[in-house]
């Protein structure tokens, strides 16, 4: 740990990470509905209307639906936007520790970090199951199946710069995001290469399954199962499932950018981030939705062997 | 605290619609006025899938028998404060429908009902008008 982002300023910095991080979020999905509005040759909703949503989802009635578990079902949400804030805390403070005084987190974030990231679906599938409604058990169901399909390629893409700084620096900085962020600062992004690429590209559509857009909205089909896991959620907790939902869909692009992208360091990050959202969006508003099937077979035999070959080529070195 | 939650409501009213036994015109004039050419998001509306995210219910068609516990079961399950907004003539007043052995009357006889638009079926543009007048009565 580092002398610097210690005691008040530890507490300054999560809190401000906790605040900033979900108001960009719900700022960004304005800008996914104003692209998809575009798209469509529409107007789209005025720059406030996430904020009027949280609000009024926020001070509206919460029903518990009979039968459920009520204190889980209450529960769950919590889980998901407690892991993102601690996400959030890390991402920012492993890379702006090095700005600092060239000092990283602890040994072993990253992993730490894979793990937090899965407390999203599984706050999704916890509610959802504790909601007692068929629908949400097959959204749930979708969910985890969803789940077991991306983490495989997801670990795969990330074991790529890991190898990387491995070779060079050894595995105690290659396990630490702040080391990750050191190694592109000096020899230029992991991007710029075969297997960077490669992996950018897994981690892409990973990104894309992980907040549940468009080819992967498999979990909450609108007109199939009804918006699946939500469907018995209402008020405030809807509340803190969409803002769940923006804090993620800020922190995998930074963490995109963090591990392959050389770091957010300049101003160039925010450029750099604003791409990837925008592809994102993009790749959502033109693509149709898969089945769950379909998409198991996408991430397990399309993108497996292509993180596989990735793997090859980071350790013969390009 | 109160105009916080008005404000809230009138700029995000999301909907759901409740087809109860309606010739399905209303319908798919609901389903037109949710396309890209009357660009309801403007105003923050968005048809959702479950009533528990809903907070405007258009309800078409006439209630019959059957529906009726159907309809009386979605309004209970709708988190409050929700509108409910009567789309075709049908569901105002019953319409040739009101001699029928099988109809139990308009809504407004079952649940409060905050705004009538009448057609057969009404215009995506009456629908609109009349989502604006409910929810300027608020």
């Amino acid at each position: 740990m580092s002398t610097w982002l210690t005691g008040w300023r530890l507490v300054l910095g999560f809190v401000a990470s906790t605040i900033f991080v979900p108001v960009v979020g719900l700022v960004l999905t304005w800008v996914d509905r104003l692209v998809s509005a575009r798209v469509q040759w529409r107007k789209g909703p005025p720059f406030y209307q996430p904020f009027a949503d949280i609000l009024k989802l926020l001070l509206k009635q919460t029903v518990v639906p009979q039968g459920a578990a009520r204190t889980v079902f209450l529960f769950a949400p919590l889980v998901g936007i407690a892991g993102m804030s601690i996400v959030a805390m890390i991402i920012f403070y492993s890379n702006f520790n090095i700005i600092v005084n060239q000092q990283s987190s602890f040994v072993g974030d990253i992993i730490v970090l894979l793990y937090l990231f899965a407390l999203v679906p599984l706050a999704f599938i916890i509610g959802a199951s504790a909601s007692r409604n068929p629908v949400a058990a097959v959204g749930a169901s979708r969910e985890m199946t969803l789940y077991l399909g991306y983490e495989l390629p997801f670990l795969l893409a990330l074991l790529v710069p890991i190898v990387k700084v491995a070779q060079k620096w050894g595995v105690a900085s290659a396990l630490r995001i702040g080391g990750i962020v050191a190694f592109q600062q000096e020899f230029g992004p992991i991007l710029y290469s075969v297997s960077g690429v490669i992996a950018g590209i897994i981690i892409l559509f990973t990104i894309q399954a992980k907040l549940g857009y468009v080819p992967f909205d498999i979990p909450e089909a609108e007109q199939e199962i009804m918006s699946g896991v939500l469907v018995e959620y209402s008020g405030a907790p809807l509340a803190a499932f969409r803002i769940t939902r923006a804090m993620i869909f800020v922190l995998l692009p930074l963490f995109l950018i963090t591990i392959l992208w050389g770091g957010i360091r300049d101003w160039w990050a925010v450029l750099k981030f604003l791409l990837i959202v925008v592809l994102i969006v993009l790749m959502k508003n033109t693509n149709p939705r898969l089945t769950i099937h379909q998409a198991l077979k996408f991430f397990w035999f399309i993108l497996t062997p292509l993180g596989i070959v990735g793997l090859i080529l980071a350790f013969i070195g390009l | 605290m109160k105009d916080l939650r008005i404000w809230g409501l009138k700029k995000s009213p999301w909907v759901y619609h409740v087809a109860a036994a309606s010739c399905n015109n209303c319908d798919i004039e609901i389903l037109e006025l949710l396309t890209p050419r009357y660009d309801v998001e403007r105003f923050g509306i968005v048809l959702v899938g479950s009533p528990r995210h809903a907070d405007a219910l258009l309800v078409t068609g006439v209630i019959n028998r059957k529906s009726l516990p159907r309809v009386l079961e979605v309004y209970e399950q709708t988190p409050k404060p929700c509108l409910v907004i009567a789309v075709g003539t049908c569901a105002c007043n019953c319409h040739i429908f009101r001699n029928s052995y099988n109809a139990v009357g308009p809504y407004d006889k079952h649940i409060p009902v905050h705004a009538y638009i009448p057609g057969c079926p009404p215009k995506p543009e009456a629908m609109i008008m009349g989502v604006v007048k409910a929810l300027s009565k608020l």
